[in-house]
């Protein structure tokens, strides 16, 4: 029923819809530039996000197929925990388990044929049929394919992918080098269940064993079940230390553990672009409203309500996101196809040692992608059109251009209350291993720095406006941007986001880089360093030989496997090493425990990371699977930027006497003064066995110290290119602000030149303005990035990797940040200054509409 | 017209401004169809606030404001907003043509706002801008039309949808005299041949002389000119 009053009901926002509609259309057609910008800025920051999303998930695909290719999808496996094996009088055991329908033995080895690396299986073919029918070879069918190939002792069957990179075909001999000994093998046939990436061979247990010196061991029973829930506690209750039971979730948690606080920090700093996108989007916004100030004034005054307005505002945002989303996933999956290519599905930072060259379409975040690249949009012209409608339509149609009032305070609690919430969030512990709190205190501390630059506008440009002399372009420029600081703000939003991030990262990354050098620097205390590769070892007789090198004053032989702690947790390295009472070099210790006793258990130092996943601490009795169930105390926590997962130390001698490993992989080598270090690793070298020296690796300690470094620039080269992007982002908006508030200024410049400014005076004022708010953002950028980079120090780094640092300022890189940013706006605002200013003062005055 | 209701009533209108200065008090006026009135006066007098109160964009202290029988004081601000957008007709000293919008688009741009009906609004359109002197003008831009060229598009937008009453702010203000006559017969005779209310403020003696009535606006009110 319409009202009393005969006015039609509601607000009129759907009837108005084709008012509405003529506004949006008439703005695109008349600012198309604008419009491409800010779409593109959200393409960015999409593009990025969803690339980097791509890759990873495309890369954890990968490595799935590639566990699945060497695992042959058993439903449940007893695993050993480390590389030496568990004895192979546990199979009869674990088959007639009850819940246990039939169990295949494998031995697993990493191996070489030439330079190709690939997982050699050993499997007992007629239990493997039944369990594991993915890991049986297939003969070519001819003449020579008797049923005796499976267990013929030569007989290698390989995948496609290890066919391939070895170079072979069926009925090719070649030589495979597993766990230090060299086998001649045929290749009898090829693996067509596995995974086509995967480089795996498969041959009899038994002559695996035999062959590659590994009698008495096996690395993994997979079991076929009968029923599980019995199954499971059944075998729990036989297993020896040195087994642990894994399924297939508990494989891909562990590669998805290795890797996933890596990956989680990518997206975010890749999400970075997509926050600077918003900001600039939310610029483009502010300043086209207060550019069509009297435009919405007169049509509210025409009866467009409110709402209207708002709702044209946030079309235009919407519109900007769905072109901007659209065109960024489309980039995006072409950014990934490029990284995957060129970089691989780790981008460098050397956490998937499978190659992966597919990228793997991910409905699921392209549709989470899309909408984060729209809500940045929506969300960043929100606040404008929520200025624009609160704007009293007869002011804004009189005064529009006049609306600075420099005696108006500035708030600053908005900010402050932010900056609080954001470090009190900061300091939250981490939710399953990621720093979830950590990003929401630092996006927290972003909004506040982002809201204070206003405050901090006028705060820093108080002294100078109280000036009373001085040039009278200088003294305008600071008039102008003391009355006015949220024009600053708007300029500079996105910029001070970008560049307090980048900031935050390098500080991190410099910290991180300089605390690992001197790390280096502290544990290559040796002159000469051989180790050997693709499961190759040193023996006794060997070491003997090499001990006798001439040249040499002292040798410390180590070795390192992995150790199994949790099915689900990627393996800590065992390092067995003549510890010498906690003084090894590699010690670097940040915490000791009281003094281990005589009668105590075995003393063990464990690296930081591992005292943080696993809650050891100094002092503390631990258990760890080694040679049964073997207890430690922790004598001491020490400093390891190598190993992520964590490692433990123990001495050499009680690492042989627990396990019997005689075996050792890696020589730290001191020489005599005056002996010439490539002259004695050459001598070392030939006093090895010819069939060990191809697997051997000399390096010396400047050698290594660089390679770890390089190592270390290659897996963040990622993140300075996911920095630098949202730095052009940010700077494209500072240009396209900047010019767009002087050309709104046309009128101002038309009134002084009347005054008798010059063209040349009026160029000066804008180059200080320029100057004034570049250098602004620079400050403002640096001084919230450092302390963002406190967040990344204390709180994401180590609750990520698990490692701490003390912090290391990179002073070049914030004068360049700080430089680069100051002539970047001064030069824009000088540039559209000149266009700005070439109008004639007459026409510059006159009403423009 | 003595027994036709008026199309404007405002009864005992009172406005003031932050510190002790008033700027109008005890304002009684009555405009009926087709008639148009002019409101002359200092500056600062509060010609302009008295239009923004009618126009129900402002607020009085006291009194009340009825637009074709609609106390304003009952309205909320949605209502008012409708009641512009259906009733009321805007002329402004600075035009105001949208510059991104064909001059069609800027006159039948209240009809936009109230429907969808493109052909009913553009067809409406064109006959304005035909009325105004403007036909065949209307896939133009602002930037291709003198001032008072745009002052008659504002004209026509005024009355594109037929309102009760047109408010007019120093329509002739950013143009020439001889322009200024032109204009000025055109609104007033738009006024009276679409049986509109119509209320000008002017600062020009020349300008106020085609309304029907001249009422000079001061402190106490407003006080009708003889013999203009």
């Amino acid at each position: 029923m319409a009202p009393e009053h005969g006015l039609k009901s509601g607000s009129g926002l759907w009837s108005g819809r084709l008012g509405l509609g003529w506004l949006i259309a008439g703005e695109w057609r008349f600012h198309p530039a604008r419009f491409l910008l800010t779409a593109v800025a959200i393409a960015v920051g999409v593009a990025l996000g969803f690339a980097v999303h791509l890759v990873n998930g495309s890369a954890l695909a990968s490595f799935d197929g590639a566990m699945r290719g060497v695992s042959g999808a058993a439903e449940l496996s007893v695993r050993a925990t480390s590389p030496l094996g568990f004895d192979e009088r546990l199979y009869p055991r674990v088959a007639r388990a009850d819940g246990v329908g039939d169990a295949s033995p494998v031995l697993r080895l990493d191996a070489r044929i030439g330079k190709a690396r690939l997982t050699l299986l050993g499997v007992d073919v007629i239990r493997a049929a039944t369990v594991t029918p993915s890991l049986i070879g297939i003969r070519p069918r001819g003449p020579d394919t008797g049923n005796d190939t499976a267990f013929d002792e030569s007989a290698l069957f390989l995948s496609r992918a290890a066919l391939t990179q070895v170079g072979a075909k069926i009925g090719t001999r070649l030589v495979v080098v597993a766990n230090g000994r060299s086998v001649p093998l045929r290749v009898a046939g090829t693996l067509p269940a596995t995974d086509e990436s995967t480089a795996v061979g498969v041959m009899d247990i038994a002559a695996a064993q035999w062959r590659f010196g590994r009698l008495g061991r096996i690395d993994r029973l997979d079991l076929a079940l009968s029923d599980r829930s019995i199954a499971e506690p059944a075998l729990r209750a036989i297993l020896p230390a040195d087994a642990i039971l894994s399924t297939a979730e508990t494989q891909n948690a562990q590669g998805d553990a290795l890797s996933r606080a890596y990956r989680v920090n990518l997206d975010m700093l890749a999400l970075v672009a997509l926050l600077t996108g918003g900001f600039l989007v939310y610029s483009a916004q502010s300043l086209s409203v207060v550019r069509r100030q009297r435009a919405f004034a007169l049509l509210r005054t025409l009866g467009m309500p409110r709402a209207g307005i708002i709702a044209a505002v946030v079309i235009e945002g919407l519109a900007i996101g769905l072109v901007g989303a659209a065109a960024g996933l489309a980039a995006g999956y072409g950014l990934a196809w490029a990284a995957l290519h060129w970089f691989g599905g780790d981008l460098g930072a050397g956490y998937f040692g499978c190659s992966t060259g597919r990228v793997v379409i991910q409905p699921g975040a392209a549709i989470g992608f899309f909408a984060l690249g729209l809500l940045a949009a929506i969300l960043g012209s929100a606040l404008p059109a929520r200025v624009a409608a609160r704007a009293a339509p007869a002011a804004a149609l009189k005064n529009a251009g006049d609306v600075l009032d420099p005696r108006r305070p500035v708030a600053w609690w908005p900010a402050a209350v932010l900056l609080v919430a954001g470090g009190a969030a900061s300091l939250l512990p981490a939710i399953a291993g990621l720093p979830l709190f950590g990003f929401l205190g630092m996006a927290l501390m972003l909004a506040g720095g982002v809201a204070g630059v206003p405050w901090f506008a006028r705060t820093l440009l108080t002294p100078l406006a109280r000036r009373t002399r001085g040039s009278v372009p200088g003294l305008l420029a600071v008039r102008h941007l003391h009355g006015a600081p949220g024009e600053a703000a708007t300029a500079l939003c996105g910029i001070v986001a970008s560049t307090a991030l980048m900031i935050a990262m390098a500080t991190m990354v410099t910290s991180f880089r300089g605390a690992v050098d001197e790390w280096l620097n502290q544990v290559l205390g040796a002159d000469l360093y051989l180790r050997t590769t693709g499961g190759a070892t040193f023996d006794p007789a060997t070491r003997t030989r090499i001990a006798g090198t001439p040249g040499i004053a002292r040798l410390a032989f180590s070795r390192q496997i992995p150790l199994t702690i949790a099915a689900d947790r990627p393996p800590v390295s065992l390092i067995a090493r003549p510890e010498r009472g906690g003084r090894d070099p590699l010690l670097v210790l940040i915490d000791r425990g009281p003094p281990v006793q005589k009668n105590d258990a075995l003393p063990i130092w464990v690296s930081e990371p591992a005292h943080r996943l696993y809650g050891w601490d100094p002092g503390e009795r631990i258990t760890l699977p080694i040679a049964g169930r073997t207890q430690f105390t922790v004598a001491g926590i020490w400093r390891d930027y190598g190993r992520q997962a964590g490692a433990v130390l123990i001495d050499e001698g009680d690492y042989q006497r627990l396990t019997g490993d005689d075996r050792r992989d890696e020589i730290s080598a001191t020489i005599l003064p005056g002996a010439d270090p490539a002259k004695v690793a050459r001598a070392m070298t030939d006093r090895l066995p010819a069939d060990l020296r191809p697997q051997v690796e000399a390096g010396q300690p400047a050698t290594l110290r660089k390679l770890a470094l390089t190592l270390f620039d290659r897996s963040f080269a990622v993140t300075y290119l996911l920095e630098a992007v949202a730095i052009l982002v940010g700077l494209a908006g500072v240009a396209a602000t900047m010019s767009a508030q002087t050309i709104a200024r046309e009128r101002e410049f038309g009134m002084l030149r009347h005054l008798g400014l010059t063209r040349g005076q009026l160029t000066r004022m804008l180059a200080t303005e320029g100057a004034i708010v570049g250098l602004t953002g620079a400050l403002a950028g640096i001084g919230l990035g450092l302390v963002l980079s406190q967040v990344l120090i204390h709180v994401i780094n180590p609750q990520s990797f698990n490692w701490t640092m003390t912090t290391r300022i990179p002073v070049d890189t914030l004068i360049g940040v700080a430089t680069a940013l100051t002539g970047a706006a001064a030069a824009t605002a000088m540039l559209a200054g000149r266009r700005a200013t070439a109008k004639s003062a007459v026409q510059s005055v006159r009403e423009d509409w | 017209m003595p027994d036709a209701p008026p199309l404007l009533a405002v009864r005992a209108l009172g406005k003031s401004v932050p510190g002790p200065r008033r700027l109008f008090r005890h304002l009684d006026l009555e405009v009926g169809a087709g008639e148009l009135v002019a409101i002359i006066g200092e500056s600062g007098v509060g010609k302009s606030t008295l239009l923004n109160i009618l126009a129900g964009l402002d607020e009085a202290d006291e009194g009340s404001v009825a637009i074709d029988g609609i106390d304003l004081s009952t309205l909320d601000e949605t209502a008012r907003t409708r009641l512009r957008r259906e009733r009321i007709g805007f002329v402004f000293q600075a035009f105001h043509i949208l510059p991104y919008l064909t001059l069609r688009q800027n006159v039948a741009l209240p009809l936009a706002l109230v429907s969808p009906d493109y052909v009913a609004a553009s067809t409406r359109a064109e006959e304005m801008l035909e009325a105004v002197g403007l036909d065949g003008r209307g896939d133009g831009y602002a930037r291709d039309l003198s001032g008072g060229e745009l002052q008659r598009v504002a004209i026509a937008r005024a009355l594109v949808h037929r309102p009760a009453l047109i408010l007019a702010d120093e329509p002739t203000g950013n143009l020439d005299p001889e322009t200024a006559a032109r204009v000025l017969s055109l609104f007033a005779d738009a006024v009276r041949g679409n049986g509109a209310a119509g209320v000008m403020v002017t600062h020009s003696d020349a300008s106020a002389a085609i309304a029907d009535r001249v009422l000079t606006l001061g402190a106490e009110g407003l006080v009708e000119r003889r013999g203009a």
